[in-house]
């Protein structure tokens, strides 16, 4: 099992470089939630987001359909994310492998290694305690912007990665 | 290969840390963005931007790409979270209070601080509603028994200006914790290569980077870093950070961005309202100054040494307070939480009183007669007719700054020389 009290750089670059389609469980229709930043960043990185939100299953978020739960997604999704608190993450991560995602992902202040271990054993890559805009902005050079420490050096010229 | 930010040493991050080649150019050294404002991609870009839902450059009162650079340098040196630079120390003091403070709020300072920071603290911030406790700090009783339960926060200076004064940065920061308030720490003199603050607790650091971390005595700054290591919600003493900010649509801050939440309010609304942009042109000096910050600092504390040495040996002389000497009642606490050197600011009395210190910083001729520390020069003063004038008789003795007091900040020049300067000018006392 991966050590999840601390994720290194390229383990946290690889999920980004590799999925495509996310799905963001707990999705608000409130442009001011931190879900709704999350989603909108993201989508701007190129990423398809799907929200999943039972209350506004059949809505839509940024121009995506909402949908109650992660198995009535009829497209491929690569990663879910979850702005859930850690006693729903049992269930969403049953679904996440149910539907054959690649990475489960759970948000700032979200852990539950047990959920985590039955994920990995089904080949899932996980993440906890992180949120992906975040760690994108921090790995491709965005959110040294706002003065705030990326603990990354190099002396190339930063490129924009793009899924 | 993975890259921790912990596996780079002291001096690595003080020459690469934020900075990177010009993705455009290729230019090594951070360019200089004398630059106001920025383009939107489009209106849904801007609405992103003022909304705070992406990064990215708007407006540089707010964040400029050069000053930037300087603000995650400086976070990465005093391993903080993040920083939000500014125009001035007094700045960013004002920057870090407002982000904790409500009207009627107190807190706790010690009272060994920069004149101009009791002045600020003790008259100023009264006129926002703030009510600052001047303590003694060196006993953190003193600090427990002045805390109020409006108290939000603690204040100190870990090596304190005008000098010889070593606060027990843990045992402070013990205290804020039992409280639930954060420790803010002044790291001006020490800089984080001689000392880290939040490496023994403390949740804020505060640096006028006029000083040392710029070095060269050229450009006004401040900064404000955040540890990210505070739970703003274990009580509900900072609305600020985790109830919902009117001026964002209803934004909770703590909730929205986590760790770095602090710092994000100090610029969103700090910056924004207050006004107290850093200049990019002294964002480019200070960077530059940061380069070679360990050098320095290295040779800050050897010369100051030796002059403390001299100086203590010297018949016009009444006493040395440098916590590097022996004599020094801080000399184990130096030890503790400044094995490399206490900094190359300290005091010592002249014998012959005011009118003695007086003759003595209108005789030096190398050595500069003036009010800033932490320059390439030595610099001199006399802080009871100068930086310390506002303050009464009971508060100059107070705040180390007695009628006999002469301020030194040691410098880069030939330590023989400076020694020769201030002997030439104690014999004309």
């Amino acid at each position: 099992m991966t050590d999840h009290d601390s994720y290194s750089d390229a383990y946290i670059k690889d999920i980004l470089k590799r999925v495509r389609t996310i799905a963001v469980v707990g999705a608000s229709a409130n442009w001011n939630r931190p879900s709704y930043f999350a989603m909108k960043y993201l989508q701007k990185k190129g990423y398809r987001v799907i929200p999943v939100n039972p209350r506004e299953a059949g809505g839509r978020i940024l121009g995506e359909t909402v949908y109650a739960g992660l198995r009535d997604i009829p497209d491929k999704v690569d990663m879910v994310d979850c702005f859930r608190p850690s006693a729903a993450i049992p269930a969403i991560a049953e679904d996440a492998v149910a539907i054959g995602a690649d990475v489960l992902w759970m948000q700032l202040g979200i852990r539950n290694d047990e959920a985590a271990r039955f994920a990995e054993r089904a080949g899932l890559t996980v993440v906890m305690d992180r949120c992906p805009k975040i760690e994108y902005g921090r790995l491709f050079g965005e959110l040294g912007w706002s003065g705030i420490a990326t603990g990354v050096i190099s002396s190339k010229r930063k490129k924009k990665v793009r899924p | 290969m993975s890259y921790e930010p912990t596996e780079y040493g002291f001096e690595t991050l003080a020459i690469h840390a934020g900075a990177a080649p010009d993705p455009t150019t290729g230019a090594r050294s951070t360019p200089i963005f004398q630059t106001t404002s920025y383009v939107f991609d489009d209106v849904d870009h801007a609405a992103s931007l003022f909304n705070l839902q992406t990064f990215g450059y708007l407006y540089s009162r707010l964040t400029n790409p050069t000053v930037s650079v300087l603000e995650e340098r400086v976070a990465s040196l005093e391993g903080g979270r993040g920083a939000v630079a500014c125009a001035s120390g007094h700045a960013a003091q004002l920057l870090a209070f407002f982000t904790l403070l409500q009207p009627g709020d107190e807190f706790v300072a010690s009272r060994n601080l920069y004149g101009g920071s009791i002045t600020q603290f003790g008259h100023s911030f009264e006129r926002f509603g703030w009510t600052c406790h001047f303590v003694d700090p060196t006993d953190p009783e003193n600090v427990r028994a002045a805390l109020t339960p409006k108290c939000k926060a603690i204040f100190i200076e870990n090596l304190a200006n005008p000098g010889g004064i070593v606060v027990d940065i843990e045992a402070m920061a013990a205290v804020a914790d039992e409280a639930e308030i954060p420790l803010i720490c002044d790291n001006t003199l020490a800089s984080p290569y001689l000392c880290r603050p939040f490496e023994w607790g403390a949740d804020i650091v505060i640096h006028s980077m006029t000083k040392f971390l710029g070095g060269h005595g050229n450009s006004m700054g401040g900064v404000v870093v955040e540890s990210g290591r505070f739970d703003w919600a274990r009580n509900d003493k900072f609305p600020a950070l985790t109830a919902p900010t009117e001026s964002y649509h209803g934004l909770v801050f703590y909730e929205t961005f986590g760790d770095f939440g602090f710092t994000m309010k100090a610029r969103a609304e700090g910056l924004r309202d207050l006004g107290p942009a850093l200049s990019p042109f002294n964002a480019f000096m200070i960077l530059t100054g940061i380069e070679t910050l360990g050098l320095r600092m290295e040779r800050h504390v050897a010369n100051a040494q030796r002059v403390a040495e001299f100086l203590e040996d010297h018949p016009k002389v009444a006493w040395v307070s440098y916590a590097g000497l022996k004599s020094s009642p801080f000399h184990d606490l130096a030890k503790k939480y400044l094995p490399k050197g206490p900094g190359s600011v300290f005091t010592f009395g002249v014998k012959g009183g005011f009118e003695a210190g007086v003759a003595l910083v209108e005789s030096v001729d190398l050595i500069s007669h003036l009010a800033n520390i932490g320059d390439t020069r030595s610099l001199i003063i006399h802080p009871a007719s100068t930086t310390h004038r506002q303050l009464t008789e009971e508060q100059l003795v107070a705040a180390g700054a007695g009628p006999d007091v002469v301020r030194l900040s040691i410098g880069l020049e030939s330590v023989d020389d400076i020694c020769r300067d201030l002997d030439q000018a104690l014999r004309n006392t």
